[in-house]
């Protein structure tokens, strides 16, 4: 079947989730693939929303992460502090993110493009990003992947990733052994060098080659061993997107 | 507490705790008193230019959108505001010309639609100033410590980034752990309005659906109005006192404002209006297009109530209430 880049996006950050686990959701893409594990694989992971949603069925996809749809027949309607607290008790395992910019340690920018008191360009600012950032176990990031995104040095620090290097998030304070995760992008996913605490290229997407990737980047890419290539969607996890969960489109186009 | 850092961004809503209990002992009645007025006479009472203040709810769910149509009528201006994850509210008041200051969690952009032409042309261009960046947890715990009448509040988050640098937070070394820890200053904005599900008339509120931070926020505020989508008997109130988010003994003033959260959702009562979202994301590509959605929707009416007849009046409201209900499937027309 053929697929878009979303899609295969959606699809690929749905398998790193896991069934039992928590996951801190955003709106769009983190909604649509958390949707997709627990039809699949993680029927009983724990999808919470920074509003005070708590384990919803989420019946189609919430336009915003504080709408009726975040606490659906959900196991509890909470509130923001509910929720935040919950994640820096060490509560929820996973976050996602997105960004306009990030660096080879995994730090974002949502912020600004430009001096922050002279923006080029004015994006929304952290929202409750840095709180996932800070305080979930581990973070995944979904972004597009191109050498305006993906750059050494960032024009602003909204979220924290593994901010200089290794040791840097727990000299700030930040909970013991969290960060980012993974990041999937529509080339390929990378994961983070557990010596350097650098971004580390493991799979590209069917049809991308490692050169691809590479160019694509504005940094130097920690490669794997072994970079293998990222399963394809499978027919039924195509189905369940398309008929299920995004049947109009909204996310995946 | 050894200071280890101190963000730039500027200080806003602070009172040292003493202050603030001397405002709470003086301007909180506890009595039970009857505090319905119409919305007009709230705003004109109750926000003033300059002021800094804070919405309840959450980008477009259960936002008072008829008190910033009114602020908008009324010509306020200069207001800074506490912008906690602020979507369609902050962009309209920005529009509007009643913001020209925020302090930012999330601003500037539609969640899901994608980012706000309006509030990105003012910031770019610097009609709007943004004083202090913070996060959506900061701005929960500013008023938590708020409501807690605390100077500050610590948390583990905004360490290390540039979110701390431009905030009003301090980094402390932690006396019990030694490990650095962020201290987020207490948040006592100059006004709220937060729209709930029901009310009586002395400003017994309940809302349904997630609390959000209303609680600390209704705590934190020096005047707090709340809009209502009904009015309830006092009796009404005491049959459920567990689904009482916000006391009497809180609120300035109660505003019966049926369907008061249009465009935006009211969990459990209607959904958001997209069709209504997407024209004025539309529109407001050019100040030409905002100016013609202020005069269509907000001049050209007396009051919400004319507002809501604009709008497509109860047969809207009806298809808002099947499409909360999973009646009828969502469309997204921003998406053309």
């Amino acid at each position: 079947m053929e697929y878009n880049p979303t899609e295969l996006m959606a699809c690929v950050a749905g398998r790193v989730l896991e069934d039992n686990r928590s996951v801190f959701v955003g709106t769009g893409l983190p909604i649509i693939a958390s949707m997709l594990a627990q039809r699949l694989h993680a029927p009983n992971l724990l999808i919470m929303f920074e509003a005070g949603g708590i384990g919803p069925k989420i019946p189609t996809i919430p336009i915003s992460v504080g709408d009726s749809r975040t606490f659906h027949r959900g196991v509890m309607a909470a509130t923001m502090d509910y929720v935040m607290s919950c994640a820096q008790l060490g509560l929820i395992d996973y976050g996602f993110l997105g960004a306009a910019q990030i660096d080879p340690y995994g730090n974002l920018n949502t912020t600004v493009i430009g001096p922050h008191d002279a923006p080029k360009v004015r994006l929304p600012g952290s929202g409750g990003a840095n709180d996932v950032g800070s305080l979930c176990h581990r973070t995944i990031i979904l972004m597009r992947h191109d050498t305006r995104r993906f750059v050494e040095r960032l024009d602003y620090i909204t979220t924290p990733g593994y901010l200089t290097g290794p040791r840097a998030r727990e000299k700030a304070g930040l909970p013991a052994g969290s960060g980012p995760y993974r990041v999937i992008t529509q080339l390929g996913v990378m994961d983070f060098d557990i010596e350097t605490k650098r971004m580390r290229l493991t799979s590209v997407h069917p049809g991308v080659s490692v050169d691809e990737v590479v160019e694509n980047t504005g940094f130097e890419l920690v490669m794997a061993d072994e970079v293998s290539m990222t399963e394809p969607p499978t027919e039924r996890e195509l189905r369940l997107l398309r008929e299920e969960i995004d049947p109009a489109g909204i996310v995946i186009g | 507490m050894k200071v280890i850092e101190e963000g730039e961004g500027e200080l806003l809503g602070w009172m040292d705790p003493d202050e603030a209990r001397g405002w709470m002992m003086e301007r909180k009645s506890r009595g039970l008193e009857d505090k319905r007025i119409p919305l007009k006479e709230a705003v004109e009472r109750f926000t003033r230019d300059g002021d800094y203040f804070a919405l309840g709810g959450f980008g477009h769910i259960r936002v008072c959108m008829a008190a910033i149509y009114e602020m908008i009528r009324q010509g306020r201006k200069n207001m800074a505001m506490a912008a906690k994850t602020a979507v369609h509210d902050v962009d309209i008041l920005i529009g509007g010309g009643v913001v020209d200051k925020v302090e930012c969690a999330y601003a500037f952009g539609h969640e899901l639609r994608g980012l706000s032409p309006t509030g990105r042309r003012a910031a770019e261009s610097g009609r709007v100033k943004v004083l202090a960046e913070i996060s959506n947890a900061g701005f929960q715990w500013r008023f938590k410590a708020a409501s807690m009448g605390l100077p500050f509040f610590p948390a583990r988050i905004m360490l290390g980034t540039d979110t701390l640098r431009y905030s009003s937070a301090k980094v402390a070394e932690d006396p019990f752990t030694g490990k650095p820890l962020c201290l987020l200053p207490a948040c006592y904005p100059d006004f709220a309005f937060i729209h709930v599900h029901r009310c009586d008339k002395y400003g017994n509120a309940q809302i349904d659906g997630t609390i959000i931070e209303d609680r600390e926020l209704s705590m934190a505020a020096k005047r707090l109005i709340i809009t209502t989508e009904e009015m309830v008997d006092e009796e009404a109130i005491r049959q459920a006192p567990d689904r009482t988010v916000i006391p009497h003994f809180l609120v300035d003033a109660v505003c019966e404002v049926p369907y008061g959260s249009h465009p935006g959702n009211m969990p459990l009562l209607y959904y958001s209006d997209e069709e209504h979202m997407a024209e004025w994301l539309r529109l407001s590509r050019t100040e030409d297009g905002v100016r013609e959605y202020m005069e269509k929707y907000v001049n050209s009416v007396e009051d919400f109530a004319g507002y809501i007849e604009l709008v497509g009046g109860e047969e809207k409201m009806d298809y808002l209430r099947k499409l909360e209900d999973l009646e009828v499937p969502l469309e997204a027309p921003w998406r053309r």
